[in-house]
């Protein structure tokens, strides 16, 4: 009986979560969030059927009631993170919020397979960081000064890197978090976001050469002290995220192209400085042929990758464990062992759909800060995902970085929560753009038909010279 | 004014918003390019990395499956594990020495077809109600079965007829590459593998452990001139027939000189003749003859220091020629004495192409995979390489070692009810002339070749007297005579 409950249920939960990924592509079809309504409460559906059926294996596989009670908790998180967020968002966007709940009940269930413990401690900082986050969308829609904290944000950045590499205790060779109060920080990852509110402040207006310059020194500064603290997954991800905003603020090939030579020419440098650098490399281009050391950990996590199959081993039926840090920077591979390597594609393309979202409001919203901060978190959570994923099946050297609201890490996951919430954010500021120009265009229609002679441009101009002064207008009448 | 820079403003969003979604599809794309590389390398790679040896996955299938049995073609059990009352398992091979290379070990490493089939030998296919039985029962689950395509009786009499000789035997099917009979001596066996190990490797100059079809590299002696006769052919499509010789015993050419075996004189004779006797002196002529980069390139096509198309381990063999080779070096090669050295297993690629209109087929020794109850989980089907050489070429080469059982050097084969074609070879190893390798490659029947042997027997002495009689039981064997 439990022989075919756990055999049987690898294609139903690669059914389902096949299901649920097919409708996070769906919903892109509707530009209304109302429209895409039924496809979210499929997508709820099935992340539950998801989640219990991992969890139904789990407890038929080790035979431990524990995990029953673990799980429901969980489902009372998840169930009451989607309810809570539509009752106090109504106007939010429920894709970014059914993702980041089915990919945080991935990371519950591969965890909870990999150490029951690690999983207990990842469930309350989730628990913890969801309920603070959840104020995080209103804040975003009505502070205003956070555009002018350009310099503030930069400082703070600096020091709370800087602070790691003097203080930072040393793990596996790289100095990336210090602990207060017993609890263990990681500050790159929190950076990560301040940075690229920087980025966007200091860019969102002026974007001059001498800006450009100015800008390019600090986040010079941020790479090179992670650099310097051995963090090579973060300095590439503020590198390119840097280059990225660049080019979109400034609207300039020329910035991409020069980011990219000079990306191509520090790696190299770093190749022939570095001896870690180089070794990670040699990893990279044939971990066969030291697989007793640097080619160790990429060589395990190939071999769970290729021994799933499609549909994988089975929770528990497999052997991620033998990968070392398979919870932090390898859990890809454990999911692709355990669950099979169908689910572990479906798991990158809810990612991507995430990202997708991102680009989607970054493009529709009209205020140019908010554009940059949302395509600068799009880009940083993309390109983490891509720098982990392909670290893990040997498609790029390995960077130690963690899978964002999979992996296990208290920082990491707060953090990729934190830039949930802010897409979220900005979400319902693009929606309250929309429906000022909405209002606009019905008074325009009344007006044109008195001026029908005024032309398309000039209206659509008083448009925005209008925008400002109405939105704060709303934003007091809804206080 | 107003107006203008307010269209100004509308095509900076608009550029904006479009180099976002450029920046969008790059990742995109970065991403359905990791994701196909991923999904590739996984299931390409599976069967490679769970024969790792730093990959434990393969203690946690045998921990949970029985590894499963090998079968030989007739349903005959080649290789199984029996498992006592206690639970301990053994590896059992019921006709010990005789399959010992083909077949291999399971333990120490792992050989031949245990090696090979080890991914399919450790998985279990299984009915899900076979599993559950076997849960209830405290068994582990059957692993699958793997069947060759081996036939006992051919494998018994190659097996036998070796003797006390150290040598090799192949017998396969040219029209498919199906391997019938695979024989390596010295033997061991493999019941007592983990007895005898340490003595076998101790052990460095008999060389017990190397499967000599696939590994051992020899001197092809005479029966490398189906090959020289091929390019002789290439070369002179349409005056080959003409060709003729005077053969003294030996040629020379220049400082070198080369005898024919035990001196023997061949008087007048045309190229089928030079073939059927296998006179050397005519043969050094001919290569004298060749183009040498023509050559080259015909051995690179004929697979000489290249990759075998085979999934088992085998040897690469070699022979190098080209426009810098020496006269002398020719000479010896187009006899296939010198440093050439070729596996039997490519020499009977070779032979079964010739046999088959110039097409071959990749020789292999896995018919399928079943699970425990005979439902086939994986079939391996016959596969085309290449053609190495053209139908009219390969007709000829056919009718040239028709004459050699005819008239030449293996007429132990003519006159049965039965008609083979084939080509001895008797390969000088050392200094002392009279030691040689017995060589016989071949086919029967000539019309219609339905089965390929190669054979060599180390130091027995010359190809058709040692090597002929053997291929003559296998094929008596094979066709019921």
């Amino acid at each position: 009986m439990e022989l075919y409950i756990t055999e049987l249920s690898k294609y139903f939960i690669t059914l389902f979560i096949a299901l649920y990924t097919f409708e996070c592509f769906l919903v892109f079809r509707f530009q209304d969030e109302e429209k895409r309504k039924g496809s979210y409460i499929r997508q709820n559906l099935l992340m539950f059927l998801v989640h219990f059926s991992c969890f139904l294996v789990i407890c038929f596989e080790t035979g431990q009631i524990e995990y029953l009670l673990f799980y429901a908790l969980q489902q009372i998180l998840l169930f009451s993170t989607v309810v809570l967020f539509r009752m106090i968002y109504p106007k939010g966007n429920r894709l970014i919020i059914n993702n980041m709940c089915m990919l945080l009940s991935v990371g519950f269930v591969i965890l909870s397979r990999l150490s029951y413990d690690k999983a207990i401690k990842q469930f309350f900082i989730v628990t913890v960081s969801v309920i603070a986050g959840m104020i995080i969308p209103f804040f975003i829609h009505k502070l205003k000064f956070l555009k002018s904290l350009t310099w503030i944000y930069a400082a703070v950045g600096i020091v709370a890197l800087g602070i790691v590499l003097i203080l930072g205790s040393v793990t596996y060779g790289s100095k990336i978090s210090y602990s207060v109060l017993g609890v263990t920080f990681q500050p790159s990852e929190f950076v990560k976001i301040i940075f690229v509110f920087f980025i966007a402040s200091a860019l969102y207006e002026k974007h001059d050469f001498m800006r450009v310059a100015l800008t390019a020194v600090l986040a010079g500064i941020h790479v090179l002290i992670l650099v310097a603290s051995r963090d090579l997954g973060s300095a590439l991800i503020f590198f390119i995220v840097y280059v990225m905003m660049v080019f979109i603020a400034t609207g300039k090939w020329i910035y991409l192209f020069l980011g990219g030579v000079g990306g191509c020419g520090a790696a190299v440098l770093a190749y022939h400085f570095f001896s870690h650098v180089q070794i990670r490399v040699q990893a990279w281009r044939d971990p066969f042929s030291c697989i007793d050391d640097a080619g160790y950990q990429i060589t395990q996590s190939l071999f769970a990758i290729s021994s799933g199959g499609w549909f994988g081993l089975g929770l528990f039926r497999g052997n991620p464990t033998s990968i070392p840090f398979v919870e932090a920077d390898f859990v890809f591979s454990a999911v692709a062992e355990e669950l099979g390597i169908a689910f572990s594609m479906c798991v990158i393309l809810i990612c991507i759909s995430c990202f997708i979202m991102f680009m989607n409001i970054s493009v529709k919203l009209k205020d140019r800060f908010y554009q940059l901060i949302a395509f600068g978190l799009g880009v940083t959570y993309i390109f983490q995902v891509f720098l982990t994923v392909g670290g893990g099946t040997k498609f790029i050297p390995m960077t130690g970085v963690t899978l964002p609201l999979i992996s296990y890490g208290g920082s990491s996951v707060l953090t990729t929560l934190i830039m949930f919430f802010i897409i979220e954010g900005l979400y319902m500021i693009r929606q309250d753009e929309g429906a000022k120009r909405a209002k606009k265009k019905r008074k325009r229609r009344r007006r044109n038909e008195y001026f029908e002679q005024e032309s398309e441009g000039e209206q659509e101009f008083e448009d925005e010279t209008d925008f400002e002064n109405e939105y704060e207008q709303e934003a007091e009448e809804e206080e | 004014m107003k107006q203008t820079s307010k269209t100004n403003t509308n095509r900076k969003r608009k550029k904006r918003n479009r180099q976002i979604l450029t920046v969008t599809y790059l990742f995109v794309a970065l991403f359905l390019g990791m994701m196909g590389y991923t999904c590739y390398y996984a299931i390409t790679n599976q069967q490679e990395l769970i024969n790792n040896s730093y990959n434990s996955r393969q203690e946690l299938l045998v921990a949970q499956n029985t590894r499963g049995t090998i079968y030989a073609s007739g349903g005959q059990v080649l290789a199984q594990t029996q498992t006592d009352e206690n639970g301990k398992e053994t590896r059992v091979y019921p006709y010990a020495n005789m399959f010992a290379h083909v077949v291999g070990y399971a333990s120490n490493g792992k050989y031949g077809i245990e090696a090979q089939s080890n991914y399919y030998l450790l998985h279990s296919n299984a009915k899900l109600a076979d599993k559950v039985a076997s849960e209830v029962s405290g068994e582990k689950y059957p692993g699958d079965n793997v069947v060759t395509t081996l036939d006992v009786a051919l494998q018994e009499i190659a097996y036998q007829s070796l003797g006390v000789y150290k040598g090799a035997i192949i017998v396969t099917e040219p029209s498919t590459g199906k391997i019938l009979a695979m024989v390596s001596k010295p033997d061991f066996d493999p019941n007592q593998i983990d007895v005898i190990w340490n003595d076998l490797l101790s052990d460095k100059d008999s060389g017990v452990l190397l499967n000599r079809v696939t590994q051992g590299l020899y001197p092809p002696g005479s029966t490398f001139k189906i090959i020289t006769a091929l390019e002789y052919i290439r070369e002179n499509p349409d005056s080959y027939s003409q060709y003729t010789y005077q053969c003294s015993g030996s040629f020379t050419h220049g400082q070198d000189t080369i005898n024919c075996y035990h001196g023997t004189v061949h008087g007048q004779e045309d190229f089928t003749r030079s073939f059927a006797k296998s006179c050397n002196a005519s043969f050094a002529k001919i290569g004298m003859q060749l183009d040498r980069t023509k050559f080259g390139n015909t051995l690179d096509e004929l697979l000489f220091n290249e990759e075998l198309p085979v999934t088992f381990a085998y040897n690469k063999s070699k022979l190098v020629i080209d426009e810098s080779t020496s006269d002398s070096n020719v000479m010896q090669a187009a006899i296939g004495q010198g440093t050439t050295q070729i596996t039997p297993l490519h020499l009977n690629m070779i032979t079964s192409a010739a046999a088959n209109g110039g097409v071959l087929m990749k020789p292999y020794l896995v018919d399928h995979v079943e699970n425990n109850e005979g439902a086939v989980i994986k079939q391996f089907n016959p596969g085309t390489y290449k053609k190495l050489m053209s139908e009219q070429e390969a007709a000829a080469l056919t009718e040239l070692m028709r004459e050699v059982v005819e008239s030449g050097t293996g007429t132990k084969l003519s006159g049965l009810s039965y008609t083979a074609a084939g080509k001895t070879g008797s390969a000088e190893y050392n200094s002392v002339k009279t030691d040689s390798h017995a060589w016989f490659t071949g086919f029967a029947p000539v019309e219609e070749p339905e089965v390929c042997v190669t054979i060599i027997i180390e130091g027995a002495g010359s190809g058709g007297d040692y090597a002929v009689p053997i291929a003559k039981r296998i094929f008596d064997a094979y066709f019921g005579v």
